[in-house]
């Protein structure tokens, strides 16, 4: 069967010249399509390694990482940057908003870079609007990100992250900067977007947060220690 | 674009190399081509074959005391009118004139009239034509004929809406006849040595014979109790050369046979219509020279601040870029972003520099007065130059503002596709991760 993501005996190492740091000895992870996860482990671990590799932001040293039923390392850079565009869509931790775009310049930018480069057109408006009303900040569509507050900076963020209708959201460590009523109100929507059929692949720290997702993934010293709650 | 606007003081310092370039630029083929045009007018209008000779008055203490009263002895003799009219072969034609300022009287109406003895080839040499009449002819100059013609100016204002022609105008305490008046004519720009621009518009001429006997080669004016008396014999010959390839050799042939009659230069000055337009070019060299240097410092110094603010800028929006490459930018599109803004800016820089430029007149009348007062005080080498220099008015050259912009354009690829690689060759994660 074909997975929406699936990592094979990956390792990522880092040549710090004195030293290599493997920040990943071989993972093998398969994401089905539909699927929700929770990456988990202890920092250093090698959580985020493994989320930014999933997103093709980055290359394995040794390993495959097939998405969209092609091998990574058989595709370009540019047409990465294109898979990143339209199959994934990133959240921060740190919302990772540009501070001199209003919300609407923000959730617009992943726009600018599709194929072909067409211009925006009135039905990317009207979604860009829909987005805003889907994650309530329908009326702070001209608000710059400073005047937001953390979890409306974080909607603003998944709004951007949906505009190109990807299959797989990455979400590493969303709630990690949020109170835990907004921490709710973004794990409710990611789980909506989950049921939408949306693959979701998200790194945490929080137990409570974890358990909302279908799976948990235990990392530990760059491989995969275990599954399921920990401990558990 | 946004990020150009949130430092509009950085943005405008930075601009300011580019500007000075730019409008050094424009500035530099402006002036080239306004010393040219001038120089090209001088010429049309003096003749390019024409050298001319005139008497200068000297200062006044060289003056020779003759019992009581001062006599001033200058200037052009007939001896040198006879020595440059015989012995030099590739002169055809020689005219002289004698000038003189004179109150005419013609019944109520009085005006101080320039008087100019002159010969038949006057009319042709200045361009002149007759509005009725005649002018002066030779058989006039040879029976010593007491008439006179009228520059339309004279004419309006001693005979308001009377016809001249036929009636008579006192010059001094003398009749003359009139016989024709001349079209009006646009005032000649002035040249070098003494000749200060002509209205030809205030003259009264009469031949050059019948001056010498009637009023004589002495002038003496009574004016504030003391009287002084002028003794000088022509005003001006005007030669003409049979080829303008051989009007330098020529002038300096004239320079030699002057010296024959004239122990010093100080009473004569010679100016060649021909070698102003060397000097323009001499001019326009000086200009180019200084105005190229400092478009080219200053397009560097601009091109250099330029890169190094978007150096600053792909440092202060690493981030930026980061996030960018994670929703889907290609390091190509890094490279178009960042170089587009840097275009922005240098061809705003640009478009500001072609303005200020385009207003070179104004900044060009203060140079000027500056540069005349401290380079060209009173030299006298300088002062063809000088008045040249000082009438010429820069011309901006119409496919000089493309060039400039273009040039603007090119300063912002040059020096922009450095920190735009710079921004598009940053690892996405590392720049994510930035700050
Ligand atoms: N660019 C890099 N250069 C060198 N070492 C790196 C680099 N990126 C990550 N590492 C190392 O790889 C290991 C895994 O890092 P990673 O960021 O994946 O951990 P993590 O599980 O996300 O931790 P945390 O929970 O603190 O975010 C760490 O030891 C880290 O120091
Ligand atoms: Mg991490």
């Amino acid at each position: 069967m074909e997975f929406a993501a699936q990592v094979i005996d990956i390792q990522k190492h880092y040549d710090l010249g004195s030293v290599v740091v493997k920040a990943l000895r071989g993972v093998s992870v398969d994401f089905p399509h539909g699927d929700f996860v929770a990456i988990m482990g202890s920092s250093g671990s090698g959580k985020s390694t493994l989320l930014n590799l999933l997103g093709a932001l980055d290359r394995p040293t040794h390993g495959e990482y097939i998405i969209g039923g092609r091998p990574v390392s058989s595709i370009s850079d540019d047409d990465l940057s294109a898979i990143r565009n339209e199959m994934i869509g990133f959240i921060f931790q740190s919302y990772n908003l540009i501070p001199q775009y209003t919300v609407v310049e923000n959730i617009e930018v992943p726009l600018h870079y599709r194929k072909g480069y067409p211009t925006i057109s009135a039905k990317d408006r009207k979604r860009i609007e829909e987005l805003g009303d889907m994650v309530g900040l329908g009326d702070r569509l001209d608000h710059r990100p400073f005047q937001l507050s953390g979890g409306q900076q974080q909607r603003v963020a998944i709004a951007r992250a949906l505009v190109n209708d990807p299959q797989i959201i990455l979400a590493d460590e969303p709630t990690g900067n949020l109170d835990s009523a907004t921490e709710a109100e973004i794990m409710d929507m990611l789980c909506k977007l989950n049921a939408e059929g949306r693959t979701i692949i998200m790194v945490t720290h929080e137990n409570s947060v974890a358990k909302l997702a279908k799976r948990q993934i235990f990392m530990k010293d760059g491989v995969v220690a275990g599954e399921g709650l920990f401990p558990g | 674009m946004k990020s150009l606007m949130l430092h509009k003081l950085r943005a405008g310092l930075t601009m300011l190399g580019m500007v000075l370039g730019v409008s050094s630029v424009i500035a530099m083929l402006a002036i080239g081509r306004g010393a040219k045009e001038q120089a090209q007018k001088q010429v049309l209008k003096l003749g390019a074959t024409n050298i001319i000779v005139r008497s200068v008055k000297p200062p006044p203490e060289s003056a020779v005391n003759s019992g009581g009263a001062s006599v001033l002895r200058y200037g052009l003799l007939r001896k040198d009118f006879d020595l440059l009219n015989k012995t030099i072969p590739t002169i055809t034609q020689a005219i002289p004139i004698r000038e003189l300022t004179k109150a005419a009287r013609h019944r109520q109406h009085d005006i101080t009239a320039r008087i100019v003895g002159c010969t038949a080839d006057y009319l042709d040499i200045n361009h002149l034509n007759m509005a009725q009449g005649r002018f002066i002819t030779d058989d006039d100059r040879q029976q010593k004929k007491n008439v006179a013609v009228l520059a339309s100016g004279t004419a309006d204002e001693l005979f308001q809406y009377e016809n001249p022609v036929g009636q008579s105008v006192r010059i001094g305490d003398k009749f003359y006849s009139i016989v024709g008046v001349t079209i009006p004519r646009q005032a000649s720009a002035a040249i070098g040595g003494s000749m200060s621009g002509q209205d030809y518009n205030q003259d009264i001429y009469v031949p050059l014979e019948t001056m010498r006997v009637r009023m004589g080669d002495l002038n003496i004016d009574r004016t504030a109790g003391s009287f002084s008396s002028e003794y000088w014999e022509l005003s001006q010959i005007t030669l003409r050369v049979d080829a303008q390839d051989r009007v330098v050799e020529t002038a300096n042939v004239i320079r030699e046979s002057m010296k024959r009659n004239h122990k010093d230069d100080g009473d004569y000055a010679i100016t060649v219509p021909l070698e102003l337009l060397k000097q323009a070019e001499q001019m326009g060299i000086i200009f180019n020279v200084v105005l190229g240097s400092i478009a080219a410092i200053s397009l560097l110094v601009g091109g250099i601040g330029i890169m190094n603010i978007m150096l600053a800028t792909v440092t202060e929006r690493t981030r930026e870029i980061g996030i960018r490459r994670a929703l889907g930018a290609k390091r190509r599109d890094i490279t178009v972003q960042f170089l587009t803004e840097t275009i922005v800016l240098s061809g705003t820089g640009g478009i500001i520099g072609i303005l200020l430029g385009l207003s070179t007149g104004i900044a060009f009348a203060g140079i000027r007065s500056l540069v005349e007062s401290f380079i060209f005080e009173g030299g006298k080498a300088g002062s063809d130059f000088a008045q040249m220099f000082s009438e010429m008015r820069p011309e901006p050259v119409p496919w000089s503002l493309p060039l400039a912009f273009f040039i603007s354009v090119g300063i912002g690829i040059i020096f922009g596709i450095y920190p735009a690689q710079a921004a598009a060759k940053l690892d996405p994660i590392e720049a994510l991760r930035h700050e």
